[in-house]
């Protein structure tokens, strides 16, 4: 029990995915224009992630070595579409904001690189945890970017106005700039309070099919 | 001809891939430290993109709209650029063998460029015939190398600059990105198609 609950918080702070192990960049940019889309694609990729990862846990004796990144792509692209078709019925909104974006959570590294590293070695029950705990810590990462840059750039929160017309919005900060001047900071906030600096050596090194194999081409 | 040049000058200018629609960032961050991985890396990107636009555009009309499997375009479209992929590979290898040794490398880091699978899903968003969906894929690859070679210049320079200990690697990188994009955001409105 006490090994599970350490899966589940190393994915919070220690390891987060975006902060720390820098995965996943695209979604997180491109949909942090508002607090409600951080969350909302937060969400969507941790239900991918939890289903994913059980899936590939529990076949990860029958899936062979060699054809397993192309068995892992097959098995999440199964739930990326799940997920598709219900946000489409239920929540049009937030499948308009998010638009392309959701079809892509089958490239996030996240997904592939937790498939890889943690639920093809481990067993089920350790892999919803982990899961779990990444997605959460993701959806954290996101909902922060999204404050950030929604506070800033149009004024409000969650919907809600938050300065009253005193303070003019800074729209740049929900443009695409707005977008990798925030993550850029707030990643070196979060060296500066851990006192730890792990992409000052690394470029998504974890992600096993960007860099992992090809150490070369990176340094 | 007016047209092909406003769409490939359009998408590079005005709506780049990677700094106004944050695509491709992976690669973007990852592959930049150094101008020739650079240059070898986006080559390759043109060339799978390209293929992968013509390639999805003919599954989607042939195959997915006839039968009514809209459903699996995700699934489909992913499967079918993983296979394109290690298909050039194989290709390259056998029969052109210097551009293999140009381009290997950076071959299988593409199957996951969300890029690839970005603009094989615009394509069908977008309604686009065959000759605009190759010609789009086309032209967001050549986005794709122009955002990625100035960032490499740019990343090449902050190699010896002094940078706070917090914003050593990734987020100084983030924040020039960051006047990469709004310099590029100048060019809103330059083109439409």
């Amino acid at each position: 029990m006490k090994k599970l609950f350490r899966e589940f918080t190393k994915g919070l702070v220690k390891e987060n995915p975006i902060f720390v192990l820098v995965l996943g960049m695209c979604p997180t940019l491109a949909v942090t224009t508002t607090a409600g889309n951080g969350l909302g694609m937060g969400a969507a990729a941790t239900v991918v992630l939890l289903g994913s990862n059980i899936v590939i846990s529990a076949l990860r004796k029958l899936i062979p070595d060699k054809v397993r990144i192309p068995a892992y792509i097959t098995v999440i692209a199964g739930f990326v579409t799940i997920v598709q078709l219900l946000l489409k019925a239920y929540l049009p909104d937030l499948d308009k904001a998010l638009g392309i974006f959701i079809p892509l959570i089958v490239v996030n590294c996240i997904i592939l690189a937790r498939a890889e590293m943690y639920a093809s070695k481990n067993g089920i029950a350790g892999s919803m945890a982990d899961a779990l705990g990444m997605g959460l810590g993701f959806t954290a990462a996101l909902f922060i970017i999204g404050s950030a840059r929604e506070i800033i750039g149009s004024g409000s929160f969650l919907g809600m106005d938050v300065f009253a017309g005193a303070l003019p919005p800074a729209t740049v900060f929900i443009l695409p700039p707005g977008g990798f001047l925030v993550l850029g900071l707030l990643m070196a906030l979060f060296n500066k309070i851990s006192k730890k600096n792990p992409s000052a050596k690394m470029d998504c090194a974890s992600c096993p099919l960007h860099c992992g194999l090809n150490k070369e081409v990176v340094e | 001809m007016r047209q092909i040049i406003f769409v490939i000058m359009g998408t590079i200018l005005v709506e780049n891939f990677v700094l106004q629609k944050f695509l491709g960032i992976c690669p973007f961050l990852g592959v930049s430290k150094k101008m020739d991985s650079a240059i070898g890396m986006s080559g390759a990107v043109v060339f799978v993109m390209t293929l992968a636009s013509a390639v999805t555009w003919a599954v989607n009309e042939y195959i997915l709209l006839p039968n009514e499997l809209e459903f699996l375009r995700t699934i489909s479209f992913i499967l079918v650029v993983a296979a394109l992929v290690q298909f050039v590979e194989i290709i390259l290898k056998k029969f052109i063998k210097p551009l293999y040794k140009s381009l290997g490398i950076y071959l299988p880091l593409i199957t996951t460029n969300c890029a690839v699978l970005g603009v094989a899903l615009l394509n069908i968003q977008r309604t686009y015939g065959f000759g605009m969906s190759v010609l789009y894929g086309f032209s967001a690859g050549l986005s794709f190398m122009v955002a990625l070679i100035l960032f490499s210049g740019i990343r090449e320079r902050l190699e010896t600059a002094d940078v706070p200990d917090a914003f050593k690697g990734l987020p100084i990188a983030l924040v020039s990105a960051a006047f990469l994009s709004l310099a590029f955001m100048g060019f809103q409105g330059l083109f439409s198609f």
